[in-house]
């Protein structure tokens, strides 16, 4: 007997896709552009995520040309939604003036905003992130703001009009996975716009932790550039994802501190 | 500076070219494809590349030349 067809698509599917802004996301894997080895090796890793949002950065072009550094021309901006950051900007006014330049490359409005607060730690500088969020709401950007675990921060987030927060797992590049999960749980469970948790995620297990605490999406970059086999990694993050999200809507069993049997407890030979 | 030459910063290095040279003129003598890339002279972004051809650069001008690279 076979049991092929037995599980309607519609019990898989996720009753609610990933939408932000009112735009709705083929994928709840975000990831980033930088730090892999060679531009093929990236597409590559990209492709094999599945992912749709994918981050850039702004940067000076080099003009003696000693680096093949533009990316544009490896990703298929119909393909691709250009999501481009802030990274490296350590006020809001350099933060506002990186955003402006990105909008003016005519992709989009929308912007992954990092206000760095600390050279060592790369932690988010929550005032200037804010300050930063309200201007660029008040000019039409759509702000995905790049926050550390704090609910307050993510609610006064949400009330400046960013379209998503993305509070962090641990800190940018660290890999450590997810250091705090009660405040994100908390964060989700309070903040009505999407959350993404973005940095810190190491590896497929951390991917799916995050996933199974009901939060709407995870952007990784240093994850996978860095992995040994970028793109076998791309794969796993990408099962891992999905894999935590399905659990999240399954719902987890109770945790019990002691054990029950799973098999009939009568019936045994001899009884 | 020579006589006719105007000197002005692209990217923090100075440069130099012709008096009356325009953004277009900059581009093209940096090989650089107006489409790829976002100019921002003196904090101010210049939106309209279509302008890029009629746009005249002046001596002391702050250029800054910007495009996309890898980034989480």
């Amino acid at each position: 007997m076979t049991h092929a067809g037995l599980i309607s698509p519609m019990t898989l599917a996720d009753p609610q896709p990933l939408t932000i802004a009112g735009r709705e996301f083929r994928s709840r894997l975000m990831v980033g552009t930088g730090k892999y080895a060679s531009n093929a090796q990236m597409i590559e890793a990209i492709e094999a995520s599945g992912a749709e949002v994918v981050t850039v950065a702004v940067r000076r072009v080099d003009l003696d040309r000693s680096k093949d550094e533009a990316i544009l021309h490896h990703l298929d901006p119909d393909q691709y939604f250009l999501l481009a950051n802030t990274a490296g900007c350590f006020n809001a006014a350099d933060a506002i003036r990186y955003a402006r330049l990105a909008r003016a490359a005519g992709f989009n409005e929308w912007v992954k905003l990092e206000v760095i607060g600390d050279q060592q730690t790369l932690l988010p500088d929550t005032a200037g992130l804010l300050e930063a969020t309200k201007t660029l709401v008040e000019e039409g950007f759509k702000v995905l703001a790049y926050t550390n675990e704090d609910l307050i921060t993510a609610l006064r987030l949400e009330d400046a009009g960013a379209v998503a927060v993305m509070p962090l797992a641990s800190p940018i590049g660290s890999g450590l996975g997810m250091l705090n999960p009660y405040a994100i749980r908390t964060i989700k469970q309070r903040c009505t716009i999407p959350v993404i948790v973005d940095a810190g995620v190491g590896t497929a297990s951390d991917a799916c932790i995050v996933m199974e605490q009901g939060v709407d999406g995870i952007l990784m970059n240093t994850g996978i550039a860095a992995a040994k086999e970028p793109v076998r990694m791309a794969v796993a993050m990408r099962s891992a994802v999905e894999a935590g999200r399905n659990a999240y809507l399954a719902g987890r069993m109770p945790k019990r501190e002691v054990a029950v049997p799973s098999s009939p407890t009568t019936g045994m030979l001899g009884s | 500076m020579l006589l006719g030459e105007i000197v002005f910063s692209v990217n923090g290095a100075e440069r130099c070219l012709a008096a009356g040279s325009t953004v277009a003129d900059l581009l093209a003598s940096l090989g650089l494809d107006a489409r790829a890339v976002v100019i921002e002279r003196n904090g101010t972004i210049l939106r309209d590349r279509a302008s890029f051809a009629k746009l005249e650069l002046a001596s002391d001008d702050s250029i800054e030349i910007v495009h996309f690279v890898g980034g989480g």
